[in-house]
């Protein structure tokens, strides 16, 4: 079932280059916002999908710290970041 | 068969994470965006880790995969919280359907 890990992990990053342009887009911070928690949940599932297909039992750490950081990256951009500037 | 199972679970992970993309991509505004991404997102990542925890070698790492789900749907609920708390807190006015 290695081929299909690798196929499931490259359609998610598919995904991820396609949230990359909406983010370039992305009228107002709070939208881009929402696509670097998307960046966190999509890329758990990558590189979960990843440590199995390669036998890489490490990079389930990996995913587990990046959820972390997308959680505390939300709240920092909440309580720090988003001022409101004027868009919207 | 169990191998079965655990690619039927990978292949509509797949799709839920694909339906949370698209629904960040095309909702009018942030609250709706925010339920896109807290749901279908964390829906397909459920699967996903299901599927692969049937694959896993031992009870642990099967468990281990798991437990990145509840993490991650706690995380993403307060997130959301704190993100539509502010927006609201700032004026975002949410979207309807005769405004625009």
């Amino acid at each position: 079932m290695n081929g299909l890990d690798l196929a499931v992990a490259l359609f998610l990053l598919g995904n991820l280059v396609v949230a990359l342009l909406a983010a370039a887009r992305g009228p107002t911070a709070a939208d881009r916002m929402l696509i670097a928690l998307l960046f966190g949940s999509t890329g758990t599932g990558i590189l979960v999908l990843l440590a199995q297909a390669m036998n890489m039992p490490s990079l389930v750490d990996v995913a587990l710290v990046l959820a972390l950081l997308a959680a505390i990256g939300g709240i920092a951009f909440v309580k720090r970041a988003w001022q409101g500037d004027g868009h919207d | 068969m169990i191998e079965w199972i655990s690619a039927a679970l990978l292949i509509v992970g797949a799709f839920f994470y694909a339906a949370g993309t698209l629904g960040l991509l095309r909702f009018p505004d942030v609250y709706s965006r925010l339920h896109a991404l807290a749901k279908a997102d964390n829906l397909g990542m459920g699967f996903v880790l299901l599927g692969l925890a049937l694959q896993a070698e031992s009870i642990a790492a099967g468990l281990k995969l798991l437990l990145i789900w509840p993490l991650a749907l706690a995380a993403s609920a307060g997130v959301s919280y704190a993100i539509a708390r502010r927006a609201d807190s700032l004026g975002v006015k949410p979207w309807r359907k005769d405004s625009s």
